[in-house]
């Protein structure tokens, strides 16, 4: 049966999801897909910090500690790749594993202390909905909800400083605001999908749903669109599969639902899909080996 | 330096700004460096008339970098720049830019008259979709390089040929008085440069100044009216006929023997047809 509590984290997560797919388009197009890895990991110290300063469990600013360390992770990124000669995925590498490192010591320090077990520090690791409450999913669903909105209105400006940021910026536009704003969004995005999906798998949640709708549309607008309702379609089921098994953790549940559709759309999508190219170059064969030998004179 | 002859062309062209004392395009002791080794290096240039301008020059000689830096992409180390007598800020709705073609991402999700929309973007100003009529002008736009019946198209099915034409289809869309192009000839075929060609002649002759960063010795007489010779400083700048010759050529490209074969080629074909 499907209590209250359960039908606002069903909609909270359809939302999130829904916002991570859109995202994820303008993170993959634009190439920058691993840094939301890098955030996502980066985030779990600044976590697990604010926890252990405020000595209790309150989401906004468990949070707001997340997207500050976070955020931090893509600055050492950026660094590592300006200062250095560290390429960037080198640089991806080695921030997000020190962040995960630091932020796993950190979560060990606060289960063994006497009230550590219940900040449920382990939910953000792989991501468990069992626990939020309203108010949790009303924020998350708040900023869900602002960020598609700001999607929705600069639609054209964020499109064309995907495409060709050169391009936006002879026009004038403020093509570094724009790019800014969508690492932004993306960064939001990432924190507050953390509670649902968790710090390893939240990746998952960007780069599936566009990588799974480019097989089915050439079109940017339907790419997007297509994106959202799968993002909320892998949500929902993800979550709805780890609510009905005991100890199941929703990160993994979405990530593999996710899987599922992308391998079948990769099989038997039309044009792009590995059937319909096998058949094409069959096709090919057959037409080169009915040839008359010698050609025709 | 008020010509006659410019206030005449300037007259018969309502569309070309009246006040001819301001140049098209003022580069003045213009110098680009990436970190710290300096790229272009005292660059002095001032267009006055509508024109058609080829940049030439050896790999590296800074060709891209001139059309960036004038545009404000790249940061300038010193000197300043001038379009139509004002900052690159205040003129960009009358710049057009064709980029080269590999600066982008040929199989981003998008048709090609969506990438010839963007070309209106600019004069819609924030938030605003583009319409019927910037629809209308983008159709028309392709109509002018010959790819109207490819407007549905994803990108990524085009040929280099087609995807250059709508790069250009692109700039046109911009409605611009002075244009940029990096190489809008690089791998193109005879019959695709040849309809190049012709809408460059085109915008000319409608009064617009086109500068091309062209890398074909052999067509630089047939097409451009001037020539900027550049190799980190430019060598020369001036009309095709009394710039484009074997020895600026030489010093241009430091006795690189291959590429003089072809340059004296082009010289004797223009003098052929002269």
């Amino acid at each position: 049966m499907m209590t209250y509590n359960t039908a606002i984290v069903l909609m909270g997560t359809a939302m999130l999801s829904a916002l991570a797919g859109l995202v994820g388009c303008f993170a993959v197009l634009r190439r920058h897909a691993l840094m939301g890895d890098a955030l996502a990991h980066a985030a779990l110290p600044g976590l697990c910090l604010a926890y252990l300063l405020l000595g209790e469990r309150s989401l906004p600013a468990m949070l707001l500690g997340a997207l500050l360390s976070g955020w931090l992770g893509v600055l050492c990124v950026q660094g590592l790749c300006a200062g250095t000669r560290i390429k960037q995925d080198a640089a991806v590498g080695i921030v997000l594993s020190v962040f995960f490192g630091a932020g796993i010591v950190l979560s060990q320090m606060i289960q063994q202390t006497p009230s550590g077990g219940k900040a449920g520090l382990d939910s953000f690791i792989f991501g468990k909905t069992a626990g939020m409450i309203a108010l949790d999913v009303y924020l998350i669903a708040g900023i869900a909800f602002a960020a598609l909105l700001l999607l929705l209105l600069g639609y054209k400006e964020f499109k064309l400083v995907t495409f060709d940021p050169d391009f936006a910026r002879i026009q004038g536009w403020p093509a570094g605001a724009l790019d800014l704003t969508l690492k932004a969004l993306l960064g939001l995005t990432v924190v507050i999908g953390l509670p649902t999906v968790g710090v390893v798998m939240i990746a998952a949640l960007l780069i599936l749903p566009c990588v799974t709708m480019r097989f089915w549309t050439d079109q940017f607008r339907s790419l997007l669109i297509g994106s959202a309702l799968f993002g909320s379609s892998m949500g929902l089921l993800g979550t709805w599969i780890s609510s009905t098994v005991e100890k199941m953790p929703t990160g993994p549940c979405i990530i593999l639902v996710g899987t599922l559709l992308f391998l079948a759309s990769a099989l038997v999508a039309p044009r792009r899909g590995w059937l319909a190219r096998w058949r094409m170059a069959n096709q090919a064969r057959l037409h080169t080996s009915l040839a008359p030998p010698g050609g025709v004179p | 330096m008020n010509s006659p002859l410019i206030s005449a062309k300037a007259a018969e062209e309502p569309s070309v700004s009246s006040s001819t004392a301001v140049p098209i395009l003022d580069i003045h002791d213009l110098t680009v460096a990436y970190h710290n080794k300096p790229v272009l290096w005292d660059v002095d240039a001032t267009i006055q008339e509508p024109s058609l301008i080829g940049i030439v020059g050896p790999n590296g000689a800074g060709k891209s970098t001139l059309i960036k830096a004038v545009l404000g992409l790249l940061p300038i180390t010193s000197g300043s720049v001038a379009l139509f007598g004002q900052s690159i800020k205040q003129v960009r709705g009358r710049i057009g830019y064709v980029p080269q073609r590999e600066s982008v991402d040929w199989d981003f999700p998008v048709n090609v008259r969506d990438v010839v929309l963007m070309g209106t973007y600019g004069q819609l100003g924030w938030f605003r979709r583009p319409g019927r009529a910037e629809k209308e002008w983008a159709m028309h736009c392709l109509e002018k390089v010959g790819l109207a019946e490819m407007a549905k198209q994803q990108i990524g099915q085009l040929s280099g040929g087609q995807q250059q034409r709508t790069f250009l289809a692109r700039a046109l869309a911009q409605r611009a008085d002075l244009y940029f192009m990096d190489e809008p000839m690089a791998g193109v075929d005879a019959a695709t440069e040849a309809t190049i060609f012709h809408l460059l002649q085109e915008l000319r002759d409608q009064g617009k100044t086109v500068l091309v960063v062209h890398h074909d010795l052999r067509t630089v007489p047939l097409y451009f009216d001037q020539v900027m010779l550049l190799n980190m400083r430019l060598v020369a700048y001036g009309p095709t006929a009394t710039t484009f010759t074997p020895d600026l050529l030489y010093k241009t490209y430091g006795g690189r023997l291959a590429i003089l074969d072809l340059a004296a080629e082009a010289v004797q074909a223009r003098e052929r047809s002269a």
